[in-house]
């Protein structure tokens, strides 16, 4: 035998913060239970992966088959949805690869429902009465506010993220000290969410929850486009201390734009020499089906814990961060 | 030609930026919710020493920089390169003074230094933390203020310049700090 003992064998957690996330998943389900919320668990492994440019999934093999990891338990959840589980929710580990720093960690816990009959403001509604019941005794939040994107990027960066030209916004990233990467040039969205993670969240308030809604329409993701002028994804994010927290969504139903969607997503994806992904054709099978008008959101819970427990990087939430995993 | 994935991206990592080498001092993940990733970083150019900051979109890939640091001795300036070598292979290599830069004031022969390669070809060389030297000038010392008081530059064999106490006399080997240029104690023989 001969093996390296290794000296990070610690947690990277320490214990009290692991008996604050304990009582918060129990106050978690007690409070789902509450409000007569299913909790569900949906596999980790499937055989679709999700498209999204922007997030990559994990793969392995099981029975010689080609699975992926979870990146979001969104589309299992929505056939539950479609088969009349009413509201539900899950507690589980989801895995995104490639995604590590302060905020990230390749594998890490959401908490992720859904209301039926509930909009998007609805949705907001329900997530200030979750948080300050699970900040109970703990760190207080301050009072929540609501911006659409628009008012956001015209307080704290001082553009219009609808009229801005590509240039403007680099221009503004320049003002800012961001340099911009060469890749970057023309793509708008890209250069919005380098504003946004690189200017505007780290000047978002430190102690009160903001949320942040209607999207714009090229930003969707599974988010329903309202038909304004322009158009606005009914998409929101929560942020918490200049973290992002939560994501929602008035969701899509209608399966012909979703599997347009995809199918956008793919191009992309081949555009961006991102390797192609199995398309989930049950989902659009589901929503074909039919699925209830509902809204859903997915929720950061180590990144709660870390604004709750005061810890300035995920790992100290974890019992173990994947460097020592 | 190896490159790096930002995925690989930590401190340290040596990589090509405009055909010249770096090393990556910080690397920071962010994201916003839904949107594209980034890698924003903090690199010091090997070359120049200048730091600047970049932002990479994550998943881009960015060519390593054959840059490795070795251990090598001091042996000789000859006006125009200094020349050093691996004690294991006497393997030699000569450092113009742009490579040498400020290490030249500590260079004393035989001493042992870092010497970071690029290519095979020294691109800089780190004195050791400290190196003992020689006081060449330095005005007489004050008999009986040993305690305190004050300080008087005195000239290194190396030619460098350090502030010394009062009571240190020329002819005498000092300790040198030369990360901060200063004296650390007289070398009894």
């Amino acid at each position: 035998m001969n093996y390296e003992p290794e000296a990070d064998w610690r947690p990277s957690a320490n214990i009290e913060v692991l008996r604050l996330r304990a009582s918060l998943l129990g106050r978690l389900r007690d409070w789902f239970g509450d409000h007569e919320v299913m909790e569900v668990e949906t596999p980790v492994l499937s055989a679709a992966a999700v498209t999204d440019p922007n997030l990559q999934s994990m793969e392995t093999r099981a029975g010689g088959l080609r699975r992926y990891l979870q990146t979001s338990p969104e589309f299992f959840m929505k056939r539950l949805l479609a088969a009349g589980a009413g509201d539900i929710y899950q507690i589980c580990r989801v895995f995104r690869d490639g995604e590590q720093g302060r905020r990230h960690n390749p594998e890490f816990t959401m908490v992720e429902w859904y209301r039926l009959g509930l909009d998007m403001h609805g949705m907001m509604d329900e997530i200030e009465s979750l948080l300050s019941m699970l900040s109970v005794g703990l760190r207080q939040p301050g009072p929540a506010a609501r911006l659409s994107y628009r008012a956001l990027c015209r307080q704290y960066a001082d553009l219009d993220p609808f009229l801005a030209t590509g240039e403007a916004i680099r221009q503004r990233l320049d003002d800012a000290g961001v340099p911009v990467p060469e890749t970057l040039t023309t793509d708008r969205d890209g250069l919005l969410d380098l504003l946004l993670a690189s200017v505007i969240e780290p000047a978002l308030p430190a102690d009160s929850p903001l949320f942040v809604f209607d999207f714009p329409a090229s930003q969707a993701a599974l988010a329903r486009i309202r038909p304004d002028d322009p158009p606005v994804a009914e998409r929101f994010e929560l942020f918490l201390g200049g973290m992002e927290l939560a994501n929602g969504f008035f969701e899509l139903r209608d399966p012909v734009e979703q599997g347009e969607r995809f199918e956008r997503d793919l191009q992309r994806r081949r555009a961006e020499g991102l390797p192609a992904v199995p398309v989930d054709g049950r989902l659009l099978a589901a929503l074909e089906a039919g699925l209830p008008e509902c809204s859903g959101v997915a929720l950061g819970f180590d990144r709660l814990v870390m604004w709750l427990a005061g810890c300035d990087h995920i790992s100290r939430t974890l019992s173990f961060e994947a460097g020592r995993a | 030609m190896a490159s790096y994935s930002t995925n690989e991206f930590r401190s340290g990592l040596k990589i090509l930026i405009d055909n010249d080498p770096c090393v990556i001092v910080e690397n920071e993940f962010v994201k916003p919710g839904k949107g594209q990733a980034f890698n924003r970083v903090r690199i010091r150019n090997l070359k120049t020493g200048r730091v600047v900051d970049k932002t990479f979109k994550s998943g881009e890939s960015v060519e390593a920089a054959d840059v490795i640091d070795t251990e090598m001795q001091y042996l000789y300036a000859d006006g125009e390169f200094y020349h050093f070598m691996v004690p294991d292979t006497y393997e030699q290599h000569a450092a113009d003074a742009t490579a040498v830069g400020d290490a030249r004031q500590w260079l004393k022969e035989q001493d042992i230094c870092q010497i970071t390669l690029w290519n095979d070809a020294p691109l800089s060389v780190t004195p050791p933390n400290f190196v003992e030297l020689k006081i060449v000038e330095t005005d007489p010392g004050v008999r009986g203020d040993t305690a305190q008081g004050g300080v008087k530059p005195a000239k290194l064999e190396t030619g460098a310049v350090v502030r010394v106490p009062l009571f240190v006399e020329q002819g005498e080997v000092i300790r040198v700090d030369t990360r901060s240029g200063e004296y650390v104690s007289r070398v009894k023989d």
